[in-house]
């Protein structure tokens, strides 16, 4: 036994450790499960066995299945990932069957196979740290708990319970997951929890699982009782509405519940495998898997942090208190970073604060701070109209409007205060930052920091380098934008950067559309089934119609002043059209939409007539294919011409920053998942039915002919 | 040459509300039927050994509604022990298909004389509690876009751009005609009272027809299904209709069929049967027809039913003089009389299931019954049954008036 080892600790009692070697968690693999079957062997050849300590000697408990394999099915290797999942369950059955008391000692983290191997013990202890997380998160990776966690979870809560644990991935807190029934106890160190567990095995001789009981009844009825039935009914299209019918997993993982949940818990097993296989073999979960694990945690790992030595950033100055200069503010000091907030009065910075507090109370209200904590938080926003009160500051973000001769202005005024060393960075969502630093003394110290709206919801920030921007001062940045808890990509100049650009092409479809006469309805519908949280109509009138006008206006002049050609673009006559409405979005009360008082926004009914356009009809695939396409082609243009670093960056920053759907693992995993021969030939159907827009680059051809998809060589990820 | 599936008598029960506390909730489901069975061959004196067979819908065939009560209920009304007997299921349009399946049987030569028609008491069985996948297993539901039918009702709606003022003014009509049809004394032939035991009536008259219902009465009513569709069945309407916006729900309780406790007998049988008998054919069917619809819209199916019904017997929607669609919800009706561009004042002159309530398995026979009565009332040739099915059907009966 390589990964495990059995050690008695007298009285009949022995530990199984988990312990693999060389690494720094325990993983389920084929070697794990060919031990585990080995250390059953050897349980059930002592005659004395009185119970068992099941324990880790790494610092997570058991981490869950090996991720490299998982995201790895195919027809090939289906059988093996079975008998894999069948082998380990066999040994689950073995712990269960053993008839002696188990207690898992969760002194670390246990998630997806971890838990599901914990499920089988008679009891789970845990320790009371908070850090520590239960569950079962495979359904967000694209997954199911194959390995008897559904059919055990359900028999242990009952499906009412169990569901939105499953359905939802949901990790849970030792607290949280103690409430939820899914521990039997926490303690506050290793020590009590080996002690409680010991005593817990000398007063329980015999131990039988709940569901080898004779006459075991599912807790909460079976699926067809009259309490579940009609929750059951409704259950799909509550997931539908979530994942809109882009995500397999979340229905897969019901239905095998409810399934395994009217049969005996062998036979649900085998379900588990069912519904298993086909996600697993399947192009969503491995993007999924490829994204949100690896390319994530290579990220967060700081795998593409700019490189130097960096001083942390204590105190961060933020001009503007508008919506994102005080997003920035709360983001910042929830986080325990010190915060000035400057704007042209002390009112308008106090009205900047106000946001933050809002939030506390909101946070508040629902628990989640004390009111120790929202002080503290709200203690850390300093305001001010005094650029003098910056001058302290490690970093500045300058957070005005999208006007050069404003953010000029600006710049020249806090790098006149500001300490030496100390950074600027500019919230920017557009302007070049390298022209922006024409204005700044010292251009070394200047980059870009874009932060989404609104910010506290949004994970990503997105760093951009200027010409001149020193690699240490963002390498800072790196770090804060980490210490605020969220994903930091890093990208190189250029007009609207990586995310602005893309989202624009985005915006620009939807305008499109309707110049060509597609009913606005089916515009929306089309971005809702391709997986979109917001529809290109819903989130222009958002962001207002005139920000576009403002971004388009600048672009035009800088193109002019930089001697290039202005080309109109097809929706420009939409959006000229709307501003001569004055329908600019919700803040003005009418945009693509109406938004009647105290009733729910519609599509306004007159829009094409209004944009005299007769309608048109256009295949839904179409319409979703562009909306996709489009983002797609755009970041492979900007990937040439340098401005992104590496996919993953293009891959979260699509997911996290732009609401690009995360089924299709972002903009460049779903060329990679289309086919790069598929989807090359697919945008040039696009580009002969809609424009030239969609012609394929010539990069993206290349790499079709030579068969290379868009990986990172330092970033480990799924074959698709 | 296939010999003519003639009508010799139709009969039904009064619908009770179908909750407990409406008039025929005591009633067990078998008494209702075998009540009906007796009352049936005593208005026509038959050897009941020569009924082949009979064929009663019903949708929720559990409990008291469980195990074949076709069969059970002729022993039950003494019929002789030859007769065999068989429940169905086509959901809503369960007793249409039983007439649909007797005559068939009929003109098949098969069969000589069989007993049709159905019953559902929705007070003791409710609505879906017969489970089966179609809404219960997740992954049926989630593979065929299940969506409750009041939200495709609403849907329905929505296309056709039916208002509310509409929809409620159609329901409202539904009352005041069935009001007016008990006046004259138009079900007079064919409802008989339910009778207990003792002799007493349980129940005489259809019992949810509120004459004095108007629109302004029935503004009042919060829609039934937006909670539903909110929880997420508006989204799964998204890909099969992309081009809707929002659904509007506009049906509630008083524009939407009544949940009701019945039942209905259809006597169906050949020429030879009437001679032997001595019975005068009330009419023929001429044709009928079952289709296919989208599912998760589910109740657009009336219209291609009775197109489908309407061209194997030669015939176009002109040509029928009186139709009976079925009021499962207000914009079920609004929907096919458009789509075959039919007289409205041809349309459920008697009103339907909105005002009297539509007992499942039972609805369908009782609508050949009552378009049968009206034609014989107004002296006219042809009158066309048609329903909205669950699962995405619809279901078309064609009839003919016989002289007599």
């Amino acid at each position: 036994m390589k990964t495990l080892r059995i050690e008695p600790q007298g009285h009949g009692i022995v530990s199984v450790i988990l312990d693999r070697p060389n690494e720094a968690y325990n993983l389920i693999d084929v070697t794990f499960a060919e031990d585990l079957a080995r250390c059953l062997d050897e349980l059930e050849a002592m005659p004395d066995l009185q119970g068992v300590l099941l324990r880790s000697a790494k610092k997570t408990f058991l981490a869950g299945g090996d991720l490299k394999l998982l995201s790895q099915v195919n027809d090939a290797n289906g059988q093996d990932v079975l008998d894999l999942l069948t082998s380990f369950k066999h040994s689950q059955r073995r712990l269960e069957h053993l008839h002696k008391p188990v207690v898992a000692c969760l002194t670390g983290t246990a998630l997806g196979g971890g838990f599901e191997l914990a499920l089988a013990c008679s009891r789970r202890f845990a320790l009371a740290d908070e850090s520590l997380r239960f569950g079962l998160p495979e359904v967000s990776l694209g997954l199911l708990p194959a390995a008897g966690g559904v059919s055990r979870l359900v028999r242990m809560l009952g499906l009412e319970a169990a569901l939105p644990l499953l359905t939802e991935g949901k990790v849970l807190t030792p607290k949280a997951a103690d409430a939820q029934g899914l521990l039997d106890g926490c303690f506050a160190s290793e020590d009590e929890l080996l002690g409680a567990a010991t005593a817990w095995i000398a007063e329980h001789p015999e131990v039988l699982a709940p569901w080898d009981q004779k006459g075991f009844k599912l807790p909460g009825g079976l699926p067809n009782s009259p309490r579940l039935a009609p929750m059951l009914s409704v259950a799909p299209a509550m997931i539908r509405q979530k994942t809109h019918g882009c995500l397999p997993a979340p229905v897969a993982v019901l239905a095998a519940a409810a399934e395994g949940a009217s049969v005996d818990i062998e036979a649900s097993f085998r379900i588990e495998n069912r519904y298993f296989l086909p996600l697993a073999k399947g192009g969503v979960a491995k993007n999924l898997i490829n994204s949100l694990f690896f390319q994530k945690n290579a990220l967060q790992s700081g795998v593409n942090r700019p490189e130097g030595e960096a001083e942390p950033i204590h105190k961060v100055g933020i001009v503007g208190a508008g919506m994102m200069g005080a997003g920035i503010a709360w983001a910042c000091a929830s986080k325990g970073v010190e915060v000035v907030l400057l704007d042209v009065s002390q009112e308008r910075a106090e009205q900047g604060k106000a946001y933050s507090t809002r939030l506390v109370e909101q946070r508040m209200a629902k628990g989640r701070l004390s009111e120790a904590e929202g002080e503290e938080i709200l203690g850390r926003i300093h305001t001010t109209d005094d650029y003098q009160a910056l001058a302290d500051c490690d970093l500045v973000v300058e957070a005005v409007f999208e006007n050069r001769a404003l953010k000029a202005e600006v710049s020249q005024k806090v790098m006149a205060v500001l300490k030496p060393g100390a950074l600027l960075a500019s919230n920017t969502s557009t302007l070049p930052i390298s022209s922006l630093a024409e204005a700044v003394p010292e251009p070394s110290r200047f980059f870009g920091l874009h932060f989404f709206s609104p910010v506290e919801k949004m994970p990503l920030v997105e760093i951009i380098r200027g010409k001149d921007s020193d690699e240490a001062g963002l390498a800072r940045a790196y770090d804060l934008v980490q210490r605020l808890g969220k994903t930091p990509i890093v990208v190189n100049d250029g007009r609207g950067f990586f995310t602005s650009r893309v989202f624009g092409t985005y915006t620009y479809e939807g305008l499109a559309m309707l110049a060509e006469g597609i009913a606005p309805a089916k515009i929306e519908n089309a971005a809702w089934l391709a997986g979109f949280p917001v529809g290109p109509l819903a989130v222009m009138d958002e962001v207002s119609l005139t920000l576009l006008q403002q971004v388009r206006d600048q672009t035009r002049a800088d193109q002019q002043a930089e001697g290039q050609e202005v080309v109109e673009r097809p929706g420009d006559r939409v959006l000229d059209r709307m501003l001569a409405l004055q329908r600019t979005g919700r803040s003005a009360g009418a945009g693509f939409y109406d938004y009647p008082e105290g009733a729910k926004k519609r599509l306004w009914p007159g829009l094409l007539e209004a944009l005299e356009q007769a309608p048109v009809e256009a295949p839904l695939a179409d319409l979703k294919d562009r909306l996709l396409y489009v983002q797609a082609l755009e970041t492979v243009r900007i990937l040439d011409e340098g401005v992104l670093n590496s996919v993953a960056e293009a891959d979260i920053g699509s997911i996290f920053g732009l609401g690009y759907p995360a089924w299709t693992g972002g903009v460049l995993q779903f060329i990679n998942q289309s086919g790069l021969s598929a989807f090359a030939a697919r945008a040039q159907i696009l580009a002969e039915r809609y424009g030239s827009r969609f012609e394929p680059p010539a990069s993206l051809i290349k790499r079709a002919a030579s068969g290379e998809p868009f990986k990172d060589k330092n970033i480990m990820e799924s074959n698709s | 040459m296939t010999p003519d599936a003639l009508i010799f008598d139709a009969v039904r029960t009064p619908r009770g509300r179908g909750k407990p506390g409406g008039a025929l909730h005591e009633v067990k489901p078998i008494q209702l039927v075998a009540g009906l069975m007796q009352a049936l061959v005593e208005r026509n004196p038959v050897d009941t050994a020569a009924i082949d067979d009979v064929v009663l819908g019903c949708v929720s065939a559990i409990g008291d509604q469980g195990g074949d009560v076709a069969k059970i209920a002729s022993l039950y009304a003494g019929w002789d022990t030859d007769v065999a007997g068989v429940t169905l299921n086509r959901f809503c349009a369960s007793g249409a298909e039983a007439v649909n399946l007797a005559a068939m049987k009929v003109r098949s030569g098969w069969e000589d004389l069989v007993v049709a028609g159905g019953f559902e008491c929705m007070s003791r069985v409710p609505i879906l509690s017969d489970g089966g996948p179609w809404a219960l297993d997740p992954e049926t539901n989630d593979r065929t876009g299940f969506m409750p039918q009041g939200i495709g009702a609403d849907l329905i709606a929505t296309l056709g751009g039916f208002t509310r003022e509409e929809l409620d003014a159609y329901a409202a009509a539904s009352h005041h005609k069935a009001a007016a049809a008990w006046q004259r004394g138009a079900f007079g032939r064919s409802v008989l009272p339910v009778l207990d035991a003792t002799g007493q009536t349980i129940l005489a008259q259809d019992e949810t027809i509120r004459p004095d219902t108007d629109v302004a009465g029935l503004a009042g009513l919060k829609p039934s299904f937006a909670n539903l569709g909110g929880m997420g069945f508006n989204d799964v309407a998204r890909a099969k209709y992309p081009e809707v916006a929002q659904i509007e729900h506009c049906h509630h309780a008083g524009n939407s069929s009544g949940l009701a406790d019945g039942a209905a007998l259809v006597l169906v049988g050949n020429e030879a049967q009437a001679k032997r008998w001595g019975w005068q054919p009330r009419a023929r069917v001429v044709s009928t027809a079952v289709v296919g619809s989208e599912p998760t819209i589910m109740l657009t199916g009336p219209a291609p039913a009775a197109r489908k019904a309407l061209a194997r017997a030669g015939l176009n929607a002109q040509d029928i003089d009186l139709w009976e669609i079925n009021e499962a919800f207000a914009s079920v009706v609004l929907r096919c009389q458009q789509e075959l561009d039919i007289d409205p004042a041809r349309v459920n002159v008697n009103g339907g299931a909105i005002a009297m309530g539509h007992p499942l398995g039972a609805t369908g026979a009782m609508l050949i019954g009552t378009v049968l009565d009206e034609l014989e009332a107004r002296q006219q040739r042809y009158g066309l049954v048609c329903m909205c099915v669950g699962g995405g059907m619809g279901i078309a009966t064609l009839i003919e008036r016989l002289e007599g």
